[in-house]
């Protein structure tokens, strides 16, 4: 019995964790850098507070992209449909809950953006699993096939919003306290923005602790790295994989009820516009990582604000620049998921 | 001499045939059969579509590669020869110019995105080529004062091709011989002899190795075959054809603009067609893409009619509604990748293989 | 005699067109270590798998307590009592070895709750685990990851373990600490031992079956073949005591 444990001593000390902070860096960085480029400090705060918030939105639009991908190899281009299917969905509790969308309380406005999420949450996150069902589950493996679906899945999706809302273009009003901003010093900072980093930042904090404090959690990080393993060790990995499903589109779908409030307009391409850009930020982040998938969406935001301001041409690609350069130093993307 | 002439990939099923021969006497004789100025319109429609999808029926149905960056192409053509002829004026060498900038840069842009990701896995290759894609298109729009912006630009073209010029007075079979028709038999011919180069290509040992690749890559590799080599050349011969496509739309419509050369909405219309006609099967282009510009024109009229009759129950009236033509399309299409992914082609081809005589 | 825990009867497996296990016939007893020996290409790892239900056999039948699994999906074969340790070891390194452990524990929801008295057991032939409780498995050595996938496989009592290769690759030094930790092992588990290294097996096997071109062409007691050497020949190819 010593034998062995002496031999496992001597084999080496206890190997130093590196945990790759790089990537975490970076955004505090190009926040930095950014400042004296601006010039003036409340111009920056400004920005970067918008910045954030865009970022968690965008983040809350693709981790569950990113998670989906990394578990089941399953790549939704539709994955839009679902963004839009929940910014439509709130319209059904915030258009007929008027009065508490308009009155002046803190908690009316709150419970009613809350009652919006969760029934956005709760529909797409069905139509997730009726999703995984019918449209993802014959072409598991085949991706050619799972491409050319499920974007005739969100075409589909598309239209049956047009047929089912119309096809006009439907307003959002934002709740009375989420408008405006506080003003500190010279900055303004928009309370709408603050309230999506809150929840964005609740939900970054909820996946951390389920990914890596739960049975489930822990099931899901070993499955994305060998999902043969897992179901070799008893647990069925296909109701796993439901489950991530419906909550990435859940996810989504959470995503879009706050983006659609951000541009306080919806039409059925809301989800649309922003599939090039949740697809550009989770391959900075590395398929299958949500931290990486966090750090993109900041990055990504943060670069989109402030080029808005410095150089508004350059604005409009900064996404697709900073992808290239991106790979070109991780060709895997910032934190590349161990894959089998 | 059809066998040389079809590089020996006959159609082999004699409704399929058929069918073609119908498309192929439509087209010939458009002008003549149908003289409105709609109908006429949709007949280049279809010409070019023919030649933009078989170009990408190369790279999605014969090397497997799934790339959203083909309508790139497509508006590089469409533009390099638009503003070559605003600028330079309408003249062939400005078209010429215009074509053979155009020719470049594609050929160019294709090499970059090929061999930058080419070497990735195909997932990512669809991605970047997505966000490539829809990069250009914005700076299309943005930059207004080299493209016309939102609304693009309309220009002359040489004066052979005008609307009012005329070879010789009086008519042909109760039409005039004038600019239009010749614009029309010069998209025509042009888009015919593209695609019997593209059946060229794809019968040849070029295109045999890459079904070997879209197959089994790891086995062609092994075989010496360098696959990064074969997919950059068969995505730059796909840009090319695809950017030649671009070129006779621009001569066709006398105008370029974003939404009609670069937008997502022409990427899924060919996605669409390659998949309902027959991916891996160059046919599939004919006969998908006359399938699918007939029904945009036409089927809406009979979707309108429809929607009136179901005005009481608003939600199927919507259902029915032409400008939700786009689902029930993509309905089928979803349906296609399921159950007929060889398409229509395929499925007429397998089916007269049942009926042949052993 | 009593009923074999595990018995496959005339097992054929395909895995695309190539025809791997060509009738396979093998029994294992209850408790003790029974080895699985042959060529590289033999067959063996796909008879762990097929009976796992990694792949399923085209035809005949495996039979385990008592019941039929011949076609039964993989964690249902998990948790009628069948833990698996795969020649690639297959340990998530992603997580720390703690966390390996207690996903295996499928009885507990969490980690506090795992049986100490048995992982001291286990930590007692395989010291590294303790000190390196909390380190991501994925950092640990040759040897320790081995330790983690073995450890895994009998985190909670199990009726069958199948163990594929377990000493490839393996320092001398560590394998002699294998030998000590199989030797405990058997006591209380019954194992199906894949191996190449004839010195390891030769020690620790009861019975033994020999496999060749996709079927079992001998088996019998451990014992037998040591002291048979023309057995050896004619079955391995070489004497096995020159056999590393």
């Amino acid at each position: 019995m010593t034998t062995i444990s002496n031999v496992a001593a001597q084999d080496s000390a206890l190997p130093k964790v590196r945990v790759d902070l790089l990537p975490l860096l970076l955004v505090p960085v190009l926040a930095l850098l950014m400042l004296p480029l601006i010039g003036s400090f409340p111009t920056w705060v400004t920005l970067t507070v918008a910045g954030l918030a865009m970022g968690m939105m965008v983040f809350m639009m693709a981790s569950g992209l990113t998670l989906i991908f990394g578990l089941m190899d399953v790549l939704n281009f539709g994955h839009g449909a679902f963004v839009s299917v929940g910014a439509f969905t709130a319209t059904l509790v915030l258009l007929p809950m008027k009065s508490w969308v308009e009155a002046d309380s803190i908690l009316l406005n709150l419970s009613v953006l809350g009652l919006a999420i969760l029934l956005a949450m709760l529909v797409t996150g069905l139509l997730g699993w009726a999703f995984e069902r019918i449209i993802i589950r014959p072409v598991y493996g085949l991706h050619l096939k799972q491409i050319l679906i499920t974007m005739g899945g969100m075409i589909v999706a598309e239209q049956l919003i047009h047929v089912i809302w119309g096809a006009e273009q439907i307003p959002l009003q934002l709740p009375t306290t989420f408008r405006g901003a506080f003003i500190i010093g010279d900055a303004a900072l928009e309370k709408y923005r603050l309230i999506a980093v809150g929840v964005g930042l609740t939900v970054f904090v909820t996946m951390f602790l389920v990914l890596n404090r739960t049975k489930v959690g822990l099931l899901i990080r070993a499955g994305v790295e060998n999902g043969e393993m897992v179901e070799a060790l008893g647990y069925r990995i296909r109701r796993l994989f439901v489950g991530v499903f419906m909550a990435g589109s859940a996810l989504a779908g959470l995503g879009g009820v706050m983006w659609g409030l951000y541009k306080e307009t919806l039409t059925a391409a809301i989800g649309g516009e922003i599939t090039v850009l949740v697809f550009i930020v989770i391959i900075i982040g590395g398929l299958g990582s949500v931290g990486g998938c966090f750090i993109g969406a900041m990055l990504v935001a943060l670069i989109a604000n402030y080029a808005g301001f410095l150089a508004p041409k350059v604005a409009l690609v900064s996404d697709i620049l900073l992808m290239v350069t991106v790979l070109l130093w991780r060709p895997q993307g910032l934190y590349p998921v161990a894959k089998r | 001499m059809i066998k040389t002439l079809l590089s020996s990939d006959l159609p082999r099923s004699r409704l399929l045939s058929a069918l073609l021969l119908v498309v192929l006497f439509g087209l010939a004789l458009a002008p003549f059969l149908f003289p409105g100025a709609r109908s006429l319109n949709v007949a280049a429609t279809i010409c070019v579509f023919i030649v933009l999808v078989a170009s990408y029926d190369l790279l999605l149905g014969y090397t497997g590669i799934v790339s959203f960056a083909h309508t790139m192409f497509y508006g590089i053509g469409a533009y390099g020869v638009g503003l070559a002829l605003h600028s330079m004026g309408p003249s062939w060498w400005a078209i010429f110019v215009g074509t053979a900038g155009a020719l470049s840069l594609s050929l160019v842009l294709a090499l970059v995105i090929g061999l930058f990701s080419l070497r990735v896995r195909a997932i990512f290759y669809a991605m970047i080529t997505l966000a490539v894609a829809s990069a250009f298109a914005v700076l299309a729009s943005q930059l207004s004062d080299l493209t016309g912006g939102e609304d693009g630009r309309t220009f002359r073209v040489p004066e052979i091709l005008q609307p009012g010029f005329h070879l010789f007075e009086g008519e042909i079979l109760g039409r005039a011989i004038d600019g239009k028709l010749i614009t029309y038999y010069l998209v025509f011919c042009s888009a015919l002899a593209l695609f019997l180069f593209m059946l060229r290509i794809v019968n040849s040992p070029f295109g045999r190795v890459l079904q070997a690749i879209r197959e089994n890559d790891f086995r062609a590799e092994a075989l010496g075959y360098r696959t990064v080599i074969y997919r950059t050349l068969a995505n730059c011969l796909g840009a090319l054809v695809a950017t030649l496509a671009g070129v006779l739309m621009a001569l066709w419509l006398r105008y370029v603009g974003p939404k009609t050369m670069l937008s997502f909405e022409v990427m899924t219309d060919i996605l669409l067609i390659v998949v309902i006609g027959g991916m891996g099967t160059v046919y599939g282009a004919v006969i998908g893409s006359a399938l699918f510009i007939l029904m945009q024109n036409y089927l809406q009229v009979l979707m309108r009619e429809a929607s009136d009759a179901m005005a009481a129950v608003p939600l199927l009236a919507n259902l029915f509604h032409p400008d939700r033509w786009l689902l029930w399309l993509g309905v089928l299409f979803v349906l296609s990748v399921y159950f007929f992914p060889t398409g229509i082609v395929g499925r007429l081809r397998t089916r007269a293989a049942v009926r042949r005589p052993r | 005699m009593s009923e074999p825990l595990l018995q496959l009867e005339g097992v054929h497996t395909h895995i695309g067109q190539y025809h791997i296990l060509q009738g396979v016939d093998l029994l294992v007893p209850k408790g003790g270590i029974t080895v699985l020996l042959g060529r590289n290409g033999a067959g063996k790892t796909t008879t762990l798998r097929t009976i796992m239900g990694l792949w399923h056999a085209s035809r005949g039948s495996v039979r385990f307590a008592g019941g039929d699994i011949t076609q039964s999906p993989t964690p249902e074969i998990a948790c009628a009592g069948i833990a698996y340790v795969p020649e690639s070891m297959s340990i998530f390194s992603d997580l720390t070895v703690r966390e390996n452990l207690f996903l295996a524990a499928r009885g507990v929801k969490s980690a506090d709750q795992m049986d100490e008295a048995r992982l001291e057991w286990i930590f007692g032939f395989f010291g590294a685990l303790k000190k390196f409780w909390n380190q991501p498995a994925g950092t640990l050595s040759g040897g320790q990851k081995q330790m983690v996938a073995i450890a895994r496989a009998i985190v909670e009592p199990r009726k069958l373990l199948l163990i594929d290769e377990p000493t490839k690759g393996l320092a001398p030094a560590i394998i002699q600490g294998m030998i000590a930790a199989f030797r405990e092992l058997k006591q209380t588990e019954t194992i199906l031992l894949v191996e190449q290294n004839f010195s390891f097996v030769s020690a620790l096997g009861d019975s033994v079956a020999v496999m060749d071109g996709g079927r079992i062409v001998h088996s019998g007691s451990m014992a037998e073949l040591t002291e048979d050497r023309d057995l050896q020949h004619k079955l391995l190819g070489l004497s096995l005591d020159t056999h590393q």
